[in-house]
């Protein structure tokens, strides 16, 4: 097992509060081995992603093998077993977003940030996602930039958007919080 | 409160709280105008007229979808004695002005306006979408006032749940999640099975890309999607049901778990509905990124807490479904017609659309067009009604290559075929199909064959890898399409493909496997030229060629 993060004083034993809201929903959902993808989304939306310590956590609290939490963990694309970058960048590639040049925009981001689809950078500060169909086709092509929706967008104002994104937080210091992100797709 | 509301009254004091305002403005507040910040203009507009307005005489009401999409965010401002007036494109500046001049004020603001006389609205009919643009989607008194929750209350007090059934039957309703089986007799199959426990699920899994009805109609109208559920629940014995949305559509997830509360505390739903020893409750189950659960089998699977694997019928939902126990399976656009129906009856709707496709249906326009968005229309109206009145024609004045329909199981309708009324059967004639309603114009720059590896990649990265013909074939079938769109196939590649469609869609064992080669034969039947000026002739291949098939595949992760 991988060392477990501790924060200090909590009322989980874990010592990670984080465990003790993916108990609350544990609770709430009865225990209920049916329930396991919405506590899967619980444990993504607190720990950003599903770290094997989580899954084993979640497989023992709902009494089910570790085969069947992994196995439906990895079917669902919006699981992610790797914690995200500092910034997203999720590029839709559906078809009316497709039409109208996401493809250049997803291999321009790739380019830029030598990362492809689903991987983050080196320094842990960017991840490049695409996504099937944000159902905003209206606006197509749509970029989500750290939890933000953004319409009509293109090659060189996609790269302009995520650069004065990435610039900000390197004038404030700190790293901006992706962790919202995450909590928009996945409820808690 | 102890009993269940009175519709009657809580309608008539909502109608009466409204005709007192002397204006009110609508912000849509769905998915695509929020994410063109339709929710701050919403809030500016609120903060102003709540300063200005001592009287408290004109309101602000968040929405659901207006339907034209491309020229959010859309705000509407009517009052007694005026034509109401459709902003389009509302940014900070104009909602400010909006605020002071035409709700406090009485002018209207010199800004951008659509005319609501556009053939985009007016050649609209709208049934499942008719409140849409005109109810706060969040308050079940707006939907009590404008009609809501009444056909309910008519059913369970009057009506047998035969007699719901046969309602049904007689309008002629077939599903709306594409494959057009007729409704009335799929309620008859779960009436007439025997449990102890029947399931009633709403499949909410809009996994189509380019396709938006389904989730449209959970965030406009969250309470006609229940008051259909529970019709369908008292008209077959359902008890319990579940509501399963994608996890990409958090909007509709939240005005739905709040549309149940509501409807549980005024006892529309939950242990006694409107007092009636009927018994119906509802779950929101939450998808997690999965196209294939959008397949019955499949979905049951997930909303078992499994993964999302399809498995062979029969036995159909009907006989064994969730738990073993007799399950019916309906689309959200489905379930949200039914109301209407027995509010209006079934010969009402039976006049609607055509002899074999009755009613109205919801499109998702996209792609090249001037006027993208949502509509509503009658079944039978031709395609180029759609794409030249409705849609406006294409920008830039390029030429209409082909429409796309039922997205990834679908085909392209070519311009030849633009008169074609669409219906089930005229779509299944021309090689495609209604699909959930997802409706891609393209033009002349689009290529074909880029197209369908598109839609085959889509369906690569989407097999669940159960049956071999799907897990493998997909990824030969794009491998083929890959080398024909890089320049570096040749005739035998396109042999190849069109053999292995061929098997694919025989031996696959749900639909999305047997629809995967639908792309290709559509646009191999309507542009096989495309696909032969991209091929390398026999002769001028030297077979050690190194040209590298440059290709990258997003979505190709997880």
């Amino acid at each position: 097992m991988a060392e477990r993060t501790n924060n200090g004083a909590s009322s989980h034993p874990s010592g990670d509060e984080r465990f003790g809201v993916l108990d609350k929903a544990l609770k709430r959902t009865r225990y209920s081995q049916d329930q396991l993808i919405e506590i899967l989304h619980v444990a993504q939306g607190v720990f950003g992603y599903l770290s094997e310590d989580v899954l084993v956590y979640v497989g023992r609290e709902l009494k089910l093998p570790l085969s069947r939490v992994f196995g439906v963990a990895t079917f669902y694309h919006l699981f992610t077993f790797e914690a995200p970058g500092d910034h997203s960048a999720t590029v839709c590639t559906g078809t009316a977003c497709f039409v109208k040049g996401a493809d250049d925009i997803v291999q321009a981001l790739a380019r830029r940030f030598g990362v492809a689809s689903g991987e983050t950078t080196d320094d842990r500060r960017f991840t490049l996602k695409t996504a099937r169909c944000l159902g905003s086709c209206g606006l197509a092509p749509v970029v989500v930039l750290d939890g933000a929706v953004r319409g009509h967008l293109d090659v060189d104002g996609t790269l302009a958007e995520v650069e004065t994104a990435m610039a900000a937080d390197e004038a404030d210091g700190g790293d901006a919080a992706t962790s919202e992100d995450v909590a928009e797709e996945v409820r808690v | 409160m102890a009993g269940p509301i009175d519709l009657y009254d809580v309608a008539n004091a909502e109608r009466d709280a409204q005709a007192h305002y002397r204006r009110r403005a609508f912000v849509c507040t769905s998915t695509g105008c929020n994410s063109a910040g339709a929710g701050a203009i919403k809030q500016a507009l609120a903060d102003v007229v709540t300063e200005a307005d001592k009287t408290g005489s004109v309101q602000v009401v968040p929405t659901g979808c207006f339907g034209l999409c491309s020229r959010g965010p859309l705000v509407r401002v009517e009052a007694r004695g005026e034509e109401p007036v459709l902003y389009e494109h509302v940014d900070d500046e104009v909602a400010d002005a909006i605020a002071n001049e035409h709700l406090v004020g009485a002018s209207r603001v010199d800004a951008e306006v659509v005319s609501l006389d556009l053939p985009f609205f007016t050649r609209q009919e709208r049934v499942v979408l008719s409140n849409a643009g005109v109810i706060d989607p969040d308050r079940i008194e707006d939907y009590v006032a404008h009609g809501g929750y009444r056909a309910l209350q008519a059913a369970v007090e009057t009506m047998t749940p035969e007699g719901v059934v046969k309602v049904i039957a007689r309008s002629g309703l077939r599903g709306r999640g594409g494959a057009g089986y007729p409704t009335g007799r799929k309620w008859d199959h779960l009436a007439s099975a025997v449990a102890e426990q029947k399931y009633l699920v709403a499949n909410g899994d809009e996994g189509d890309p380019g396709a938006y009805m389904d989730r449209t109609i959970m965030e406009t109208d969250p309470h006609r999607v229940l008051e259909g559920m529970a019709l369908a629940g008292y008209a077959t014995g359902a008890s319990q049901a579940y509501i399963y949305v994608r996890a990409e559509y958090p909007l509709a997830i939240e005005r739905l778990e709040r549309a149940i509360r509501e409807a549980k505390r005024a006892k529309l739903l939950g242990r006694s509905v409107l007092g009636s020893d009927f018994r119906f409750d509802v779950e929101v189950r939450i998808g997690a990124g999965a196209f294939v659960c959008g397949e019955e089998t499949a979905l049951m699977a997930s909303i078992q807490g499994e993964r999302g694997t399809p498995t062979l019928r029969p036995p159909y939902p009907t006989e064994k479904g969730l738990w073993g126990q007799p399950t019916m399976i309906q689309n959200v656009e489905t379930l949200a017609n039914v109301p209407m129906i027995l509010e209006r009856g079934a010969e009402w709707f039976a006049a609607l659309g055509t002899p074999d496709s009755k009613g109205t249906k919801v499109f998702a326009l996209t792609g090249s067009l001037e006027n993208t968005g949502l509509i509503e229309v009658p079944m039978g109206i031709s395609l180029r009604e759609i794409v030249e009145e409705m849609g406006g024609g294409i920008p830039g004045g390029k030429a209409f290559k082909a429409a796309q329909s039922g997205g990834p199981s679908g085909g392209c309708i070519p311009a030849q075929y633009l008169d074609t009324p669409v219906d089930y059967e005229h779509l299944q004639k021309l090689g495609s199909m209604m699909g959930s309603g997802g409706l891609v114009v393209m033009d002349e720059t689009t290529s074909m064959p880029d197209i369908a590896r598109f839609y085959m990649e889509f369906c690569r990265d989407e097999s669940c890898g159960k049956c071999i013909p799907c897990r493998a074939g997909t990824v030969k079938m794009h491998a083929f399409l890959d080398r024909i769109c890089e320049g570096v196939g040749r005739e035998r590649d396109l042999q190849h493909l069109e053999s292995l469609c061929h098997t694919v869609r025989a031996t696959s064992m749900c639909g999305l496997g047997q629809s995967a080669p639908n792309p290709v034969f559509s646009t191999l039947e309507h542009f096989r030229e495309e696909y032969l000026e991209l091929l390398v002739p026999d002769e001028t291949f030297n077979g050690s060629s190194a040209v590298s098939a440059a290709t990258t595949t997003p979505g190709g992760a997880a």
